[in-house]
């Protein structure tokens, strides 16, 4: 084949192909200029918005921004606007560090957020699973009376919860803090949710190998359903490390105090010592923060995902 | 003798669940119905004596003005914050969506409060709302001002409320965003071609398709909203639900009652909890035929 494919609309006669492609070339033209201008105009509208979510985003982690600031002035200088402090230093981090059980309430809810968010992951997972795979006379009845104590608020709780504390001698421990919460309902409901995913199939070709019930769960459900069980880990670790009116009411001596309860009892002695309070609050978020920064796309990620199931 | 297949799958099922069935039983049903046998009851932990005395505590209820109080300003937390905080992260959920760039760092900017210690920006924003602190500082320089914010028993329980806000946004943002992007975009796409301006199709085609984002995020926040507790504490004068208990929550009111005020009233306080279990359980049902009829 010699002859080149004619195009569509080409009648193969030069002179009316020519003043045609000159009329195509200037329709194109035009063309592009419409579009060059709807994307300079797109792209106007993508940088006023990007301004506009800036100064709101900026606005939001303010308040992180001026707790820092504030907390590296001294105490003379603590009224003054500046956003740079006159003569930083690292007295006030110093004076919280000192006078309270700091490192203690650290690592007493690193331990407690610890514990309970790896109980709440292997226990929710394992009620989910069963509730979404097996059948069983009041296997129904089970999930609705443990979906029912969604309802129930936290305070209506408490001064039982207290009154067990009381009776056997839980108030200020580790177990006192953690037996509320070392499952939740709204995590046994989440897994189910994932687990129904899990395909029949599978499970029962891997009865048919010989595999105990058990392993089928931590071997072969389990691992299928990991992003659930991150996203369930990531909000039951940030729920107990912020919690507050529990163990306010469980613990008794300062040693066995969570981060949010010492500080709040640290601030509100502070009689308005403000460059203090707001090292002490720069010490209980900034780690946070931190983790956060690193972790963030998986920690925005587990959250949607928690949320939306949930 | 031999269990039938059927019959060992059941006992594995019961062997699994019993734990947790045990936990549920003990610590969140039994409690429930423990608080509800309390409310019944003149409740000092320390007397030997808790005379059993019917609906008096709910008879005392009636007449008391500070729960009254807190239960209108619960009310007020729950009116004035939850719509403020959905509109707010609607918008810029909106606009989020249609940033093309930095995507991930403008969700973590607008997501990093909701990760942080309530107790710990409480304190933050009281220092911002000290009568010498920066917003009036801000403020003077245009004239405004200065306002007595949390000390101000009129604007009190909307400061606490800016920041409840401003902490649960991100949230409220995330769960927005997943709903968007769930809209096929083709409905979106067609409504263009037929020349729907962008308020129509957000007005006739986004808002109805996010109807279940919506019941779920307003679900979420009346709920938390009722039980606001720790920022009022961590805000209000002397962390009592002050000035003048215009800040003053149910659950505040409760813990004050149980565990602050002598002698204990834990009988009084759960009645307390009970009628804000049953405000719970109303939102709840509304919830479900919600639901419901949207499936339909």
């Amino acid at each position: 084949m010699t002859s080149k494919a004619m195009q569509p609309g080409e009648t193969g006669v030069p002179e009316v192909d020519s003043i045609r492609n000159q009329e195509l070339e200037r329709a194109r033209e035009v063309a592009l200029a419409a579009v060059g201008k709807q994307d300079r105009k797109r792209r106007y509208a993508q940088i006023v918005l990007a301004i506009m979510l800036l100064i709101g985003g900026l606005g939001m982690i303010f308040p992180f921004v001026w707790m820092v600031v504030s907390s590296l002035k001294r105490a003379q200088d603590i009224y003054s606007l500046s956003l740079i402090p006159p003569e930083p230093t690292l007295g006030n981090y110093k004076e919280v560090l000192q006078k309270t059980s700091y490192v203690r309430w650290f690592a007493n809810s690193i331990v407690i957020a610890t514990i309970t968010t790896l109980s709440v992951a292997f226990f929710d997972s394992l009620a989910g699973y069963t509730l979404a795979k097996f059948r069983f006379p009041g296997s129904t009845a089970i999930f609705v009376l443990i979906l029912s104590t969604l309802m129930v608020p936290t305070e209506m709780l408490v001064i039982p919860w207290y009154m067990m504390s009381i009776e056997f001698h839980w108030t200020d421990s580790y177990w006192g803090i953690m037996f509320p919460g070392v499952m939740s309902a709204f995590g046994v409901f989440l897994m189910r949710q994932f687990f129904m995913g899990v395909p029949n199939e599978l499970i029962d070709a891997a009865r048919l190998d010989g595999f105990s019930e058990f392993r089928i769960f931590w071997k072969i459900a389990l691992p299928l359903v990991k992003p659930a069980v991150a996203a369930l880990c990531i909000f039951t670790f940030l729920g107990n490390w912020n919690a507050y009116i529990w163990p306010l009411i469980v613990t008794r001596s300062e040693s066995m105090r969570t981060l949010p309860v010492g500080i709040a009892f640290f601030s509100s002695e502070s009689q308005s010592s403000f460059h203090l309070i707001m090292a002490a609050a720069s010490l209980a978020t900034v780690p946070v923060i931190i983790i956060f920064l690193i972790f963030q796309r998986q920690i925005i990620k587990g959250i949607a995902l928690a949320g939306l199931k949930g | 003798m031999r269990l039938t297949l059927e019959r060992r799958r059941w006992l594995w099922g019961y062997a699994f669940i019993l734990i947790p069935l045990l936990f549920f039983l003990a610590i969140r049903i039994g409690p429930t119905l423990y608080a509800v046998w309390v409310s019944f009851h003149k409740w000092d932990p320390i007397a030997i004596d808790r005379p059993f005395i019917g609906m008096d505590n709910y008879r005392t209820l009636i007449d008391d003005k500070v729960f009254w109080k807190s239960l209108r300003n619960t009310w007020i937390y729950v009116g004035v914050g939850v719509p403020a905080g959905l509109i707010l992260s609607l918008l810029i959920a909106l606009g989020l969506q249609r940033m093309i760039r930095f995507t991930g760092f403008f969700r973590a900017l607008y997501f990093l409060p909701y990760v942080t210690s309530l107790v710990a920006v409480g304190w933050v924003w009281r220092w911002m709302y000290m009568p010498n602190g920066l917003f009036n500082d801000v403020l003077s320089w245009v004239g405004i001002g200065p306002f007595k914010w949390l000390g101000s028993p009129d604007m009190a329980i909307y400061a606490i409320i800016a920041t409840t806000v401003w902490q649960g946004l991100g949230f409220q943002i995330i769960i927005f965003l997943a709903g968007l992007e769930s809209i096929p975009e083709d409905y979106l796409d067609a409504a263009s071609v037929d020349g729907a301006t962008a308020w129509q199709k957000f007005r006739d085609i986004v808002l109805p398709l996010l109807n279940p984002t919506l019941v779920f995020l307003i679900v979420t926040g009346v709920i938390s909203n009722l039980q606001v507790f720790t920022q009022v504490r961590s805000m209000s004068s002397q962390g009592t639900g002050g000035p003048l208990n215009s800040t003053i929550s149910i659950v505040l009111y409760v813990y004050q009652q149980a565990f602050q005020s002598l002698p204990a009233k834990m009988g009084y306080a759960s009645a307390m909890t009970v009628v804000l279990f049953l405000m719970i359980l109303a939102i709840t049902i509304v919830q479900l035929k919600v639901l419901q009829r949207d499936t339909e």
